[in-house]
């Protein structure tokens, strides 16, 4: 995190204020200089096709390329041993003691920064006492190779095939759901079309966290689904934040375009969204760097959602608003 | 000071003394007696090592049991009304009786009437034939269904009492599941077999030398049922298909070692009606061999050499001392009402949870060390009092997380270091707000209150999207999910009661004093 050190002048008095007795010079250490006006409306044609690269590149990445979304056993149903070992290992040996007639197809990840944590993981097969001896299995394998105590069984993990399907469905219906909510909301407390503006910013940024998850194999479990859920609610704040600028400085500028009071409003805001945006970012690189392999998916789907939401609650939801408007007034 | 400023400071001072009264036994185990707080925080499963097992309930199979039952007193009944029927069979939830003599239909209907009262017609009646069906009396079905579920979880959670873990939780979930939690378990095999077992238990009579059929073939009225393998080598046994007794008449089950085979028995102690039952039965069957049957398995068949009148016997099976303590157990609590299917499995070892702990205290450190110092760096003195107002944002955190019971888990202190991220965003709102009326001209006094007034919409709005996304997210999530959403929506409340309304006090004191020209923010 770069600051701008150091204390700039303020920008000039506004006029009409000079009569105050004695004006003082406030100085604030500022990242975005008072008065900045960057155009974000005018690029708002290229970062339409830039969100759309992004949101078909996501779409094939969770789908198709590199086998697509990997889903945890938690949605898959399975079994999923986490170890780890006190000596330096190989992904090889450890498919070696397991490759047995009664595993199927085993996925060893490394989970750790040294090749000593994997987790084993075995999709599918089903639930129950079965899939429990699947875990006994994987645990004896490990031992015929590699002996007792030179590992350590950290988590052992089962899931019926049956609680995988509900799961994600549950899954579904509330990333859903919480985005309609959403956009209810904002449309009641601002107007229609700002509801449907966040909404519209909203779906963009479940695709595009759900591509990163996809382009770095992270895991797609019931944790993702929270941290998802989370990055839903954090992208509409952010939207709100500006909507409600928005709706200031319409009230206060009845003859600008909306064009000129969403930029205006975009650019008073931005400080503030750079620096919220960037508490938050911060914290969860910290936990995706420090917090461990448990929540190493939980915090880069966190990561990635900040980041992309900061960027739709400017480059997709406003925009969207000024073509709703550019619509109306098209019929009238 | 004026008295609306003491009203709030006192406010935060009673917080503070609260937090601390609930969150000094988490810290500190010899409290005076008088403390009045000494639940300490809950660690989840993540966090301090054990196992969460989930069980569904098969609620129809709950049902066609209690069929089951009535149709063998209703075969009891009719022998001992001496009704001859041909046959009598179960079909979903339907009971057909074949009488032999159709004009014994009458006192069919009203021995049904009498003795089961659970049972009532099925519908369209055929008068004029020798067959009569009955079905599971519609409320006596909703009674079984609302009632298996509890009736499990009191089975198990007496079951896990006596296997010994220390505070074990196994709660209902939805409609038809069961979650066991064990914490401090990471081998539970036991464990599972312990609880799984439905341990219905079930005396009956061996067939007698050279009748019922072939085990391939058994003859109407045997079955075949698998012994307990031994070495491997596992017997078949022919046996009556009547239930003599069950195991609900099992007062007490004890272990003891075994007489004559190596390892241990388990002796049951019947109650008074189960006494004169088995005595009868074994006065009836001198000679013959009794099979002990458990979920389907003959246990053992040792034969009756005299009636047993007392109401204790003996289950010899070659158990090591485990196993007869597991069943002296399940025998004890009685049969589960339904079969439970595990259908979710996690484990995590102690090791883990420490590590988990470890790293989850060390991004909340490296975490809210990075924003406090921004924070003071880019805001100065405003940046100071945000930072006064995380901190104590935190406190009133964990503090209401200790009061409400709730349990800490991975996730939520992943939660917790996030709204430490999100916190600052109320003040960072109300400072560039007051930043932005300072540069308009407007004097300390009305460039705070008004950065506090604008920045209020904003921060209102903004906070009940993402406590609203924390709502659905707690009916959506279970265990450490529906921790974390409590802890998020906890942040949001404390961190508005901190960084709205307490960093405002700081302000109004310093503004109190005197007359302000210049600000630092």
């Amino acid at each position: 995190m770069s600051t701008k050190e150091g204390t700039r002048p303020t920008a000039p008095q506004a006029p009409g204020r000079r009569d105050k007795p004695a004006p003082v010079v406030h100085k604030f250490v500022e990242l975005i200089p008072s008065g900045t006006k960057v155009d974000f409306v005018g690029m708002r044609g290229r970062m339409l096709v830039f969100s759309w690269a992004l949101i078909l590149a996501s779409l094939a990445f969770t789908h198709f390329v590199r086998g697509g979304l990997r889903l945890g056993i938690d949605f898959a149903g399975g079994t999923m041993v986490h170890v780890k070992f006190a000596e330096r290992t190989s992904i090889g040996d450890i498919r070696a003691a397991l490759s047995k007639p009664e595993l199927g197809e085993v996925i060893v990840q490394d989970v750790g920064r040294d090749s000593r944590e994997f987790q084993i993981r075995l999709l599918g097969g089903e639930g129950g006492q079965g899939a429990t001896s699947v875990a006994a299995a994987i645990k004896k394998g490990l031992q015929e190779k590699f002996g007792e105590g030179t590992y350590d069984v950290l988590r052992v993990e089962t899931v019926g095939p049956k609680v995988g399907k509900d799961l994600w469905w549950d899954a579904f219906w509330a990333v859903l759901f919480a985005t309609v909510v959403m956009g209810v909301y904002i449309a009641f407390r601002f107007e229609v079309r700002f509801g449907i503006g966040a909404a519209i910013a909203l779906v963009h940024d479940v695709l595009l966290t759900l591509g990163a998850l996809g382009v770095f194999q992270m895991e797609f479990d019931l944790t993702t689904v929270a941290a998802l859920l989370t990055v839903v609610g954090y992208s509409v704040h952010d939207t709100v934040i500006v909507s409600d600028r928005i709706r200031e400085n319409m009230r206060k500028m009845r003859r600008d375009t909306l064009a000129t009071i969403m930029n205006l409003s975009i650019n008073e805001t931005l400080s503030r969204t750079l620096i919220t945006s960037g508490t938050a970012i911060l914290v969860t690189l910290v936990l995706f760097l420090f917090g461990g392999s448990v929540i190493h998916s939980f915090a880069f789907t966190l990561l990635v959602g900040f980041i992309v939401g900061t960027y739709s609650s400017i480059y997709v939801a406003s925009p969207v608003v000024l073509y709703l408007e550019g619509r109306t007034r098209a019929r009238r | 000071m004026n008295r609306s400023i003491l009203t709030r400071l006192l406010l935060f001072a009673g917080l503070a003394l609260a937090t601390v009264v609930v969150l000094l036994p988490t810290f500190v185990h010899s409290l005076p007696r008088w403390w009045p707080w000494r639940q300490p925080v809950r660690l989840g499963l993540d966090l301090q090592g054990g196992t969460h097992l989930l069980y569904h309930v098969d609620i129809d199979q709950a049902v066609d049991n209690v069929v089951d039952r009535d149709m063998q007193d209703l075969e009891n009944e009719l022998r001992q009304a001496q009704i001859g029927a041909t046959d009598v069979s179960r079909d979903g939830h339907t009971v057909r009786i074949k009488l032999a003599n159709k004009d014994k239909r009458r006192d069919v209907e009203d021995l049904v009437r009498e003795r089961i009262p659970t049972l009532v017609p099925a519908q369209n009646p055929d008068v004029e034939a020798a067959d009569l069906t009955y079905t599971i009396d519609p409320k006596e079905e909703r009674r079984v269904r609302d009632n298996v579920v509890d009736q499990a979880l009191k089975i198990i959670r007496n079951r896990i009492d006596q296997f010994g873990v220390a505070e074990p939780t196994v709660v209902a979930q939805g409609s038809d599941e069961i979650v066991v939690q064990l914490p401090g378990i990471q081998d539970p095999q036991r464990a599972k077999d312990l609880i799984g077992k439905t341990a219905v238990l079930e005396f009956k009579l061996l067939a007698a030398n050279g009748q019922g059929g072939s085990l391939e073939h058994p003859a109407p009225g045997y079955q075949a049922l698998p012994g307990k393998g031994e070495g491997g080598r596992r017997t078949t046994y022919l046996v009556e298909k009547r239930v003599l007794m069950t195991g609900d008449m099992v007062k007490n089950a004890t272990i003891a070692p075994a007489s004559q085979t190596e390892g241990m028995a388990v002796e049951f102690e019947l109650d008074a009606r189960g006494a004169a039952k088995f005595g009868e039965v074994t006065t009836q069957n001198v000679g013959r061999n009794l099979a002990i049957v458990l979920d389907g398995v003959v246990e053992s068949a040792p034969t009756i050499r005299e009636p047993i009148r007392g109401g204790h016997g003996q289950i010899t099976g070659r158990f090591d001392f485990a196993e007869a303590q597991d069943l002296a157990n399940v025998l004890r609590n009685g049969a589960l009402p339904a079969p439970l299917k595990l259908e979710e499995e996690r484990s995590v070892g102690p090791s883990l949870g420490k590590d988990s702990i470890n790293k989850g205290v060390l991004s909340f450190a490296l975490g809210t060390g990075a924003v406090i110092l921004f924070m003071v760096l880019y805001y100065r003195g405003g940046g100071l009092i945000a930072d006064m107002a995380l901190v104590l944002n935190v406190f009133f955190l964990v503090g209401a997380l200790a009061a409400l019971g709730a349990t800490l888990s991975l996730p939520g202190i992943a939660g917790i270091v996030l709204t430490v991220g999100m916190a600052v965003d109320a003040n960072v709102l109300i400072l560039e707000r007051i930043r932005e009326e300072l540069r308009l001209g407007k004097s300390v006094r009305a460039a705070v209150d008004a950065g506090y007034d604008r920045a209020w919409h904003a921060i209102r709005d903004s906070n009940l999207t993402t406590a609203l996304s924390g709502v659905i997210l707690f009916f959506f999530g279970t265990g450490p999910i529906a921790g974390f959403a409590v802890t998020l929506l906890l942040g949001i409340a404390s961190s508005l009661l901190t960084g709205f309304v307490g960093t405002r006090i700081v302000y109004d004191i310093l503004m109190a004093r005197r007359r302000l020209t210049t600000v630092s923010v």
